[in-house]
């Protein structure tokens, strides 16, 4: 393996976090949106708020560090991305912006006119930043951003089946997991209501994904056939992981088990992605630039792998600190009700 | 020509975004690195003196810190993808020399993230000093953090780490060398020194209002003196140290202190012109001090000033009156809140108190603001005197902007949205504060997580 295939999976460790953490994240966002005004409704959102209060910060940082590794260890193909799909791009920068601003300020606002727009901000952008991320990958596996400066087109490079499918697709993937996660936090807190609440929709969000996600193969034969064959040939074995992770899920769900769910709906969700990565590997764009192409300069590479060992040994024990802090006060809060 | 128009159109529209989006985001990050400075003050002096007040202070701070971090850590990531959005060339050529340092960044940022939560978790769950250790690490992410990103931005001013085939590949890359590129040494402490400035004078001019206003409890005395006497003695030790970064670019970025100081023509005995009007027949109006300029560069009236005239018109900044007025202000500013200091030390130790006058705190009320301009003339003088360059004397601007369309309107979009979250900020400042007077605590983005909702 050359440092750059190591330096891509180095990136393809963050797009993995950032989809399962960022993705439940945005999730929790749609069912926010979409939970009514009721006092149920209303219940469902502040359980949604509890659950995203200590991750939604870090779920910036895996976006930075892919971003950050992209430019510094293929930049090439970090240019070619930026400045084709600016369009979609900069919408989902701007989601992350009203996103940010209204999770935060929806907890600090005064007045309840100015917190339901904050409530409202964060949840619309909630839907809308993952569909224009999905719409940028499908505009990269389906080989429509050629190298260079703005050289492909800046509309139909991220309007076209293939993307708008992946958009709808990561955004009920994010609502998926987001409710499976959720079914979890609403039973920790004994709220048997809530428990069938969030299983009815982590049900209903599995069969929609999943749907999405046979769809998306299809589109995938039809326009972005390197893709599909890979993900038909090398990547096998990881897409019926994830079919078989999803389908056990599902089951888990349907039976009300308590535990189980979680981890498997995590597992179809990284194995789809690593399946995807096979599959388009050893292109960064399919079939125009591969990995060893697109690759920096090889000391720039070394450097990205022992900036990356320095923040796993740093960087982890912190965030577990955090956690363990954060689990433990949650422990007093419960032993003192 | 009809080709050309729409280019460098965009040109203009990606250096406003650019320059809009970093001059808001700089504030934040200013903060972000001086915020956790003065709380640990505070709660130092809480600690040793077992202080109630500076421990409250220090508390209030904290949840401060957490909100001008949540914005400053949205604008930052607007940053990143503004870095391909709009100048895909610049970081397609370079991105592999000079992008490790933002990774760097990225690490002291993360762990000062997890280290405020845990701190603003700890007012409630740890004990005195052990809480007050796991600030420690904030301060020290925040320098760490602030260095990595100001040495991206003086390799811009001052290219290290590769070669330049003749054809104009990039070859021979070190990215260490690009990190500690040579000015580094003198743009990362007076960046970090400009952050603790800002933040000093700012939270002091909230109190000094509130005095002005005849809350004058001990709160607010102490609220007023922490970041005041903080700021006050960082100011000369930054008086020198942007002198000595005047001198470094008169070597190394002749043309941009050219344009700081209005020098057409190189020669010696050149006079120092405060304010006035560049023009190419020199500097009309504004006070002129004979040979006093060459003085600075090279401590004799006979050292030589590089002029204007050393290069090409087209290798020269672009809005040569504004740079200078800009250099002018931020020196200027400088130099008035030297003074304040001096006032406040004299005061201080003549009856160990502040000067009785309000006009003490009417200027410090406004050395908050005061030192936002100079912080802003600052990152002005840097970037627009660094033109028509964005990596000095390797790459132009113009060659490396995005070619798609449409940055116009992601200029407007980006002033209206900016706008909402500049004023939706202050007013959640405000009404935290005044939600203080009325006792009530206040919960805020990195807090604990509250009660359980159900």
């Amino acid at each position: 393996m050359s440092s750059a295939d190591a330096v891509a999976g180095v990136l393809w460790v963050g797009v993995t976090l950032y989809a399962v953490f960022g993705g439940a994240d945005f999730g929790g966002g749609f069912w926010a949106l979409v939970a009514g005004s009721g006092e149920r409704g209303n219940r469902a959102r502040a359980l949604i708020d509890w659950a995203i209060g200590p991750v939604w910060e870090a779920n910036h940082v895996w976006l930075i560090f892919m971003l950050v590794t992209l430019w510094t260890a293929f930049p090439e193909a970090f240019a070619s991305v930026m400045s084709t799909l600016f369009i979609p791009l900069s919408l989902a920068a701007l989601g992350i912006v009203l996103r940010g601003a209204g999770f935060a300020f929806q907890r600090v606002a005064a007045r309840s006119s100015a917190r339901r727009f904050a409530e409202w901000s964060f949840a619309v952008s909630s839907v809308l930043t993952p569909f224009f991320m999905g719409t940028v990958v499908g505009a990269v596996a389906s080989g429509r951003v050629p190298i260079g400066n703005a050289e492909g087109d800046p509309v139909t490079s991220w309007l076209n089946p293939v993307s708008l499918l992946l958009g709808v697709l990561f955004v009920a993937t994010g609502a998926y997991l987001a409710a499976v996660f959720l079914v979890s936090d609403a039973r920790r807190f004994a709220d048997p209501d809530l428990v069938g609440y969030f299983a009815v929709r982590a049900r209903a969000a599995a069969v929609v994904a999943g749907a999405l996600a046979v769809a998306g193969i299809f589109a995938l034969r039809a326009d972005a056939r390197f893709i599909y064959d890979g993900l038909t040939s090398e990547a096998l074995p990881l897409v019926l992981v994830s079919l078989a992770c999803g389908a056990g899920a599902l089951a888990f769900l349907w039976r009300g088990a308590r535990r189980g769910a979680r981890p498997l709906a995590v597992g179809a969700v990284v194995a789809v992605i690593w399946g995807w990565g096979v599959a388009q590997h050893p292109y960064l764009l399919p079939q125009t630039l591969t990995i060893d192409e697109g690759a920096g300069a090889s000391e720039t590479l070394t450097a990205v792998l022992v900036v990356f060992g320095i923040a796993v040994v740093i960087v982890l024990p912190a965030l577990a600190l955090l956690f363990t802090l954060d689990q433990r006060s949650l422990l007093e809060e419960e032993g003192g009700r | 020509m009809t080709d050309l128009f729409p280019f460098a159109a965009d040109l203009g529209a990606a250096r406003s975004q650019m320059a809009f989006t970093l001059g808001f985001h700089i504030i934040l990050a200013c903060l972000g690195v001086g915020l956790p400075a003065i709380i640990l003050i505070a709660n130092w002096i809480g600690l040793r003196r077992k202080d109630e007040v500076a421990l409250g202070l220090a508390k209030r701070w904290s949840k401060v810190a957490a909100v001008t971090f949540v914005v400053g850590a949205i604008t930052g990531t607007v940053l990143s993808f503004e870095m391909g959005l709009l100048w895909p060339e610049f970081m397609r050529r370079f991105g592999d020399v000079f992008g490790l340092a933002f990774a760097l960044e990225g690490i002291f940022f993360f762990t000062e993230a997890i280290f405020i939560a845990i701190y603003i978790y700890g007012w409630k769950h740890l004990s005195g000093w052990t809480h007050f250790w796991t600030g420690v690490p904030v301060v020290i992410a925040g320098l760490g953090g602030a260095w990595s990103v100001v040495a991206a931005n003086s390799w811009m001013n001052q290219p290290d780490g590769f070669k330049l085939a003749s054809d104009g590949t990039v070859t021979g890359v070190s990215p260490l060398d690009a990190f500690f590129n040579g000015a580094v040494g003198y743009e990362a402490p007076h960046l970090i020194l400009a952050a603790y400035l800002v933040t000093g004078f700012l939270v002091a001019s909230v109190y000094a209002v509130g005095m002005l206003r005849g809350r004058r409890d001990r709160h607010h005395r102490l609220g007023l003196l922490i970041p005041l006497t903080m700021a006050v003695i960082i100011t000369p030790i930054q008086f020198a140290v942007g002198d000595t970064a005047a001198r470094a670019i008169a070597k190394d970025q002749p043309v941009k202190f050219a344009a700081m100081e209005c020098v057409q023509e190189t020669h010696t005995h050149v006079t120092e012109y405060l304010g006035g009007r560049c023009t190419s027949d020199g500097v009309k109006g504004g006070i002129g001090i004979p040979g006093l300029d060459s003085w600075l560069v090279g401590f004799s009236t006979d050292t030589k000033v590089i002029g204007l005239d050393s290069v090409p018109p087209d290798d020269r900044p672009p809005a040569n009156t504004m740079l200078h007025w800009a250099f002018d202000a931020m020196v200027g500013i400088c130099s008035a809140m030297i003074l304040l200091g001096l006032w406040l030390g004299i005061a201080w130790w003549r009856k160990r108190d502040i000067p009785a006058t309000p006009w003490f705190l009417r200027a410090t009320a406004i050395s908050g603001v005061a030192a936002i301009v100079a912080l802003e003339c600052g990152w002005i003088v840097t970037e627009v005197g660094r033109q028509p360059w964005i990596v000095y004397e390797v790459m132009r601007t113009e060659d490396a902007v995005t070619k798609a369309d449409g940055v116009w309107i992601s200029l407007g979009v980006v002033f209206v949205v900016y706008a909402a979250l500049g004023a939706a900020t202050i007013v959640v400042l405000r009404a935290m504060s005044r939600r203080w007077r009325d006792a009530d605590d206040v919960e805020v983005p990195y807090g604990p997580r509250p009660e359980a909702p159900l």
